[in-house]
């Protein structure tokens, strides 16, 4: 189980911007994480691997454990090898570089694995085996997506961080990552999915949880977040009125504050 | 013709030299966005270590114990004075590799003193016809040496995990630490490469004449190859090297004929003046990427 309690998060030692969030993703789950730009899903995910140094943040607060031990303080380096991967928004995959070359610069921290890797990777996304050689700038979106992913997946991670896999996807697309997610799931590893797109990441999850301003506000079920009237409004756009007020406000939320931590 | 064909091999001898110096600039600057000027003493002392090292070991385990001693004399460099450094704004790094550069030649001008210190190579300045040119044999073994050199660099960074990995964090370094990549080693091996290749170069410049407290400027004609090829391009570090040193020959060879109103050592600077017109016509250089940033 990797965990996140009490987490606090300032950048450049002012600006908080996570204010004591806990999380759970349970070893082999998918866990949705919503919210809206700006709220910190972002820098949760940098606390979990470790990013937040090259960001200018830091934890002063709570804890991040693995199976019970803390990770954070640890090197991005050492949290990889611990089984934990982030695939950053924004695929940022290394476009001077072939596609065979980007997923073994994946496997840097599992080299000796790296060809049975390799042909798992291909067999999840054979649009990859098909471009190997290929520059991988000139990818589509997409295909960007998918080996940004499949780098991940290079050293055979437990827990699998996405930041906003589906962004600037078309929608036919959007469902084929979706289904790569479930099927990569299905393959032994634990997915936390963060997302703008709710109605993809509860459709996969088993479990969400709802980001304002730093604060877990809400955290459900991924069925009863998706029936739930208010996320609906918020994150679905399938609210009556639809005013852009803040989830806060919203009275059904405020009658249960179990995500007080 | 024969001037002309003498004076390119001569000039790809020494271009061989400056391409050498200029791989290590453009190693460092990709991996690590720094502008390293304290290449020249590195050179320096890879030369001097040699001149130290070719009496009890012999010239070509001198060359390889020296080369060794550079690359873990820069590694420590780095680890010590600059890395610390990183995330400050390139140009204050900048000026910082360049206080390096100065206290470093300062030690090693007491390790040379007012002599001349030879390197013993095997070449001195015996010549041998080449399709019918005399060549100088140190030119020979300049462009070879070079030619190896390269080649195996180029294979580091397209096969081996740390290459690439080394490429990757050129790219993008946060994704890089997200793939396990540890920038630390990162940057330590580009500063050891670069310290080895100045090393092999400094020993290659003192082949023939030795080494003297002067030899650093040498090293600064990698500067018009960087901006020739491009700052970020090794390629271009290459072809920027080669080109300096062909023109250089060739402006010594012919100018005093030509245009001797333009002095006596006019071949000297020419370095600086393709590298002006460079900076003029095309600033990002021949392979450069537009965009690169400039001190
Ligand atoms: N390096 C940084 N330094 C200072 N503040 C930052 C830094 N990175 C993010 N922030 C701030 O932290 C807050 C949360 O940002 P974060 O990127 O985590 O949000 P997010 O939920 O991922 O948003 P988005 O959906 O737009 O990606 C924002 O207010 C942002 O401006
Ligand atoms: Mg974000």
């Amino acid at each position: 189980m990797l965990a996140v309690r009490n987490l606090e998060v300032v950048y450049n030692d002012v600006v908080l911007v996570l204010g004591g969030i806990s999380m759970e993703i349970p070893e082999g789950a998918i866990v949705a994480l919503l919210g809206a730009n700006g709220a910190g899903k972002t820098t949760l995910l940098r606390a979990i691997s470790g990013l937040l140094d090259h960001h200018e943040g830091e934890i002063t607060k709570g804890s991040v454990t693995l199976d019970g031990a803390p990770i954070n303080g640890l090197t991005p380096a050492k949290i990889v090898g611990r089984g934990i991967k982030q695939v950053l928004e924004g695929r940022r995959i290394f476009i001077e570089l072939t596609v065979e070359e980007n997923l073994r610069v994946g496997a840097y921290t599992d080299s000796r694995r790296a060809a049975q890797n390799l042909d798992r990777v291909y067999g999840l996304f054979p649009v990859l085996r098909e471009r190997r050689r290929g520059v991988a700038g000139y990818l589509s979106g997409g295909e960007q997506q998918m080996l940004a992913m499949g780098r991940a997946l290079m050293s055979n991670p437990r827990y699998l961080l996405l930041d906003e896999p589906s962004l600037g996807l078309a929608p036919l697309l959007v469902q084929q990552i979706r289904e790569l997610i479930e099927e990569i799931n299905r393959q032994g590893t634990a997915v936390l999915l963060v997302e703008q797109n709710a109605t993809m990441a509860l459709s996969v999850a088993e479990h969400g949880y709802v980001l304002e301003t730093g604060k877990v506000v809400m955290d459900a079920p991924a069925r009863e977040l998706l029936a739930d009237s208010d996320i609906r409004e918020f994150y679905l756009g399938l609210g009556a009125e639809g005013a852009a007020k803040s989830f806060r406000d919203v009275k059904h939320y405020k009658r249960r504050k179990r995500w007080l931590s | 013709m024969i001037e002309f064909l003498q004076g390119v091999a001569g000039g790809l001898g020494d271009g061989s030299v400056y391409a050498l110096l200029a791989l290590g600039f453009v190693i460092i600057y990709k991996s690590t966005r720094v502008i390293n000027f304290s290449q020249p003493a590195f050179m320096l002392a890879g030369a001097v270590l040699v001149s130290y090292l070719v009496g009890p070991l012999g010239f070509y385990l001198a060359v390889a114990v020296g080369v060794l001693v550079t690359a873990m004399l820069a590694l420590g460099v780095e680890r010590v004075a600059v890395r610390p450094m990183i995330g400050k704004p390139v140009f204050a790094i900048a000026i910082i590799t360049l206080g390096i550069d100065i206290a470093m030649r300062v030690v090693v001008n007491g390790f040379i003193g007012t002599d001349v210190r030879q390197v013993g190579d095997p070449w001195g300045l015996a010549s041998r016809p080449l399709l019918g040119v005399p060549v100088q044999e140190r030119h020979i073994a300049m462009v070879l040496t070079a030619a190896v050199a390269v080649a195996l660099l180029f294979a580091f960074f397209k096969y081996t995990r740390i290459g690439l990995a080394m490429r990757a964090s050129a790219v993008d370094q946060e994704a890089a630490l997200t793939q396990g990549v540890s920038v630390g080693t990162v940057f330590a091996l580009s500063w050891a490469i670069a310290g080895g290749l100045a090393a092999i170069g400094g020993t290659f410049v003192a082949t023939g004449a030795g080494a003297d407290q002067q030899m650093w400027i040498i090293a600064l004609k990698a500067l018009p190859a960087i901006i020739l090829g491009g700052l970020d391009s090794l390629e271009g570090a290459v072809a920027g090297g080669l080109i300096i040193g062909v023109v250089e020959s060739l402006v010594g060879t012919y100018q005093a004929d030509i245009a001797p109103w333009l002095g006596n050592n006019f071949a000297v600077v020419s370095p600086y003046v393709v590298m002006l017109l460079v900076l003029l016509v095309r600033p990002y250089g021949l392979f450069g990427t537009r965009e690169v940033e400039r001190v």
